[in-house]
């Protein structure tokens, strides 16, 4: 058991040190953190900072991954959420008031929690398939962004809603602290209440888990709610981060980096066990990958190759087959005996009937 | 059921209370095809709408350039349906078809013979697909996770090869690209001539061999597929195999469109592609569906296109929300019809 836990973070903590020893071999000073005007300054706070959007995306979809579903939709939110924020300010006469921004704030949320309730509706009580109730709303919720931003970039000056991508507080990024405390609150009230096991069996089996009282519809509806307003709040981060929302471009693929993140973390899409420390660690091996390939000075264009390779290599190595040889060759060949004599197909038989079982 | 060939992979939806309730309708009419017809019914609406609200929208003209314009999307939907068909998911098709053009466009700025690259495009498709089909039955990746790893692959690699657009101009590729046979006003490149090809020989393999029949079986239900001695794992790898083929021949079809090779086309066309399927009235867990109706699909997206174009003062996000609205109809209606039936 000790065994198979360690198992699930092993990889993926290797991928990343891997990538920080890459780091630190091309450039010596890469981990060096500097103070500078009383702020936290170098290349590791920068990770923690480009992660935070990223680590809020992923934080929703462990959740929603757990339940046995999936949000496709969560990078149209970012951008409808940036879009409602923005537009909000730059059509208010005093783009620098605390009191306008909050307002924005609280209108972006407001709306990206309803866009996720709509997407728990639609799989919950309708019961259609999560990956396409969400494809629903990934291919109309960018069009409702240009809707609001009447198709154009909308940029803004306003100091109070800067400080929420490039301020800093008590020495780090607002913008870190924030998606980091949201993560730790949601850890908290997910692994130290029932919450979490509620969760997990509603995505082992939804129909054992209601019969023996468990509210799985409940649960679904809140888990995309939820996906909904940290995709929203995410999407504030990003928009504040460039002052400006893009409904085409903001939040682009953040859906698909964001199941990486999960996948890499150990969390299989098959829903059930889910593992948050595991998807903290995936978003930052995105984010660091992401930095790494800059630092080597590839051009960022190659990026999406490096992702690749490394989603191969820690799935196939997570793969339950893979685990199977490793376990095999270890015990020196004890499941050997298992396979049967037949030559033509040996591999399909037993893989899926051991999956099932 | 007892009619001649088509899928008997819709089988294992108990096939006793469909016969029942059909009895009650006075034309005995499958539900099976249910989701096409009403594909159909939104295609017949949206060109009577088009044809009484705008002049010169029902003409050969307009729809040989619905074809025309959505050639390689039709291919990319046919190899989509398969994988769709057997319950598993591609979503690297809009990837492999930009790496298939820059293929294509690079080696023939390189100076290769057309009858070389052609291939080599093509076949780079083909590899990527059974890569996708090995990593999802050998070991196990879930389809989206291995799919999702092929797209940024095949994205990074076109990035790779060409970061900016080749224009092609090679005369024997130009000539096959401007390749047209007119009749009368209607009109038929050499794309569109090739995805019907495909959409035939798609039609025909799932519906009169051996293994279109297995990767229905397979949607229905792996394991029951399994039991039934099917060849489950050659099948599966197939299916994606079929995929990757049409992906990189949909990459030819955009080459010969757009007479260039760029690593950016066909960013999120994945999503075109299912969008197609699901609208022409395959069910995304398997094991219902057919090509025709994903070629429907196709056209649906593309008239929609077309009427925002004719309608002139909607802005072109309208587009994405128009495609949203349609899913969710869709949805919902093969929501209610499965739910009728069981």
């Amino acid at each position: 058991m000790r065994d198979v836990l360690r198992h699930h973070l092993f990889w993926p903590v290797a991928a990343l040190v891997a990538l920080l020893v890459a780091n630190t071999v091309a450039r010596p000073s890469f981990l060096a953190v500097t103070v500078r005007d009383g702020h936290l300054f170098g290349a590791p706070i920068d990770i923690l900072r480009t992660t935070a959007p990223l680590l809020l995306v992923a934080l929703g979809m462990t959740l929603v991954i757990a339940t046995r579903g999936i949000d496709l939709s969560v990078g149209a939110v970012v951008a409808v959420s940036g879009a409602v924020a923005l537009s909000h300010i730059a059509s208010s006469p005093n783009p620098d008031s605390p009191v306008t921004v909050l307002t924005a704030i609280a209108l972006a949320l407001v709306l990206c929690l309803l866009l996720g309730v709509w997407n728990g509706f639609l799989v919950s009580v309708l019961g259609i398939q999560p990956i396409i109730a969400t494809l629903i709303l990934m291919t109309a919720g960018r069009g409702v962004a240009m809707l609001i931003t009447g198709g154009m970039i909308t940029t803004v000056n306003s100091a109070p809603f800067k400080v929420l991508g490039s301020g800093f507080w008590l020495g780090l990024p607002t913008a870190a602290v924030l998606a980091f405390g949201v993560f730790a609150v949601v850890a908290f009230v997910v692994r130290r209440t029932a919450l979490g096991m509620l969760l997990e069996a509603t995505g082992i089996n939804p129909a054992a888990s209601r019969l023996s009282g468990v509210r799985s519809r409940t649960l679904t509806w809140t888990v995309y709610a939820a996906s909904g307003l940290f995709a929203g709040l995410a999407g504030l981060l990003i928009s504040a981060d460039t002052m400006a929302a893009d409904a085409n471009n903001a939040g682009l693929f953040i859906e698909l980096d964001a199941i990486l993140a999960v996948v890499i973390g150990g969390t299989a899409l098959s829903g059930g066990k889910f593992n948050l420390s595991g998807t903290l660690v995936g978003a930052l091996v995105i984010a660091t990958l992401e930095r790494t390939v800059t630092v080597l000075g590839i051009s960022p264009l190659v990026t999406p190759l490096f992702m690749a390779l490394v989603v191969i290599a820690v799935t196939l190595l997570q793969s339950p087959r893979m685990r199977e040889r490793l376990t095999a060759a270890r015990r020196r060949q004890v499941m050997a005996p298992a396979e049967p004599p037949s030559t033509a197909r040996p591999d399909s038989t037993p893989d899926s009937t051991e999956v099932k079982a | 059921m007892a009619t001649s060939a088509p899928a008997p992979g819709a089988a294992p939806t108990e096939p006793v209370a469909p016969k029942a309730r059909a009895r009650k309708l006075p034309v005995r009419l499958d539900r099976r095809y249910l989701p096409v017809l009403g594909t159909f019914v939104v295609l017949a609406l949206m060109l009577i709408v088009g044809g009484t609200r705008y002049d010169n929208f029902l003409t050969p003209a307009v729809i040989s350039n619905l074809f025309i314009n959505n050639a390689h999307l039709i291919v990319l939907a046919v190899g989509m349906t398969f994988v769709i068909l057997t319950g598993g998911i591609d979503l690297s098709v809009g990837s492999v078809l930009a790496l298939s053009t820059v293929i294509t466009a690079a080696l023939l700025q390189a100076g290769l013979p057309v009858a070389v690259v052609l291939p080599l495009a093509v076949g780079a498709g083909t590899v990527i697909g059974l890569a996708h089909g090995v990593m999802i039955h050998y070991f196990q990746v879930q389809p989206f996770v291995a799919t999702l790893a092929g797209m940024f692959f095949a994205r990074g690699l076109c990035f790779l090869i060409a970061p900016e657009s080749i224009a092609i101009d090679d005369p024997s590729f130009v000539a096959l690209a401007s390749w047209v046979q007119i009749f009368g006003e209607w009109r038929m490149t050499s794309s569109v001539l090739i995805a019907l090809i495909v959409v035939g020989l798609g039609f025909l393999v799932l519906h009169f061999t051996r293994f279109g029949r297995t990767v229905y079986a397979i949607g229905g239900g792996e394991q029951s597929a399994l039991l039934m001695g099917l060849p489950v794992a050659r099948t599966k790898v197939l299916a994606y195999v079929v995929s990757g083929t049409c992906a990189g021949l949909g990459g030819l079809l955009f080459a010969m469109f757009s007479r260039s090779g760029y690593s950016l086309t066909g960013v999120a066309m994945e999503l075109d592609a299912i969008a197609a399927v699901v609208i022409g009235g395959t069910l995304l867990t398997g094991g219902t569906g057919f090509v025709l109706g994903s070629v429907l699909g196709v056209l649906v997206l593309g008239l929609i296109q077309t009427i925002i174009t004719f309608e002139g003062t909607l802005s072109s996000w309208w587009t994405k929300i128009v495609i949203g609205v349609l899913l969710l109809i869709f949805v919902a209606l093969q929501r209610v019809l499965s739910l009728r039936r069981t």
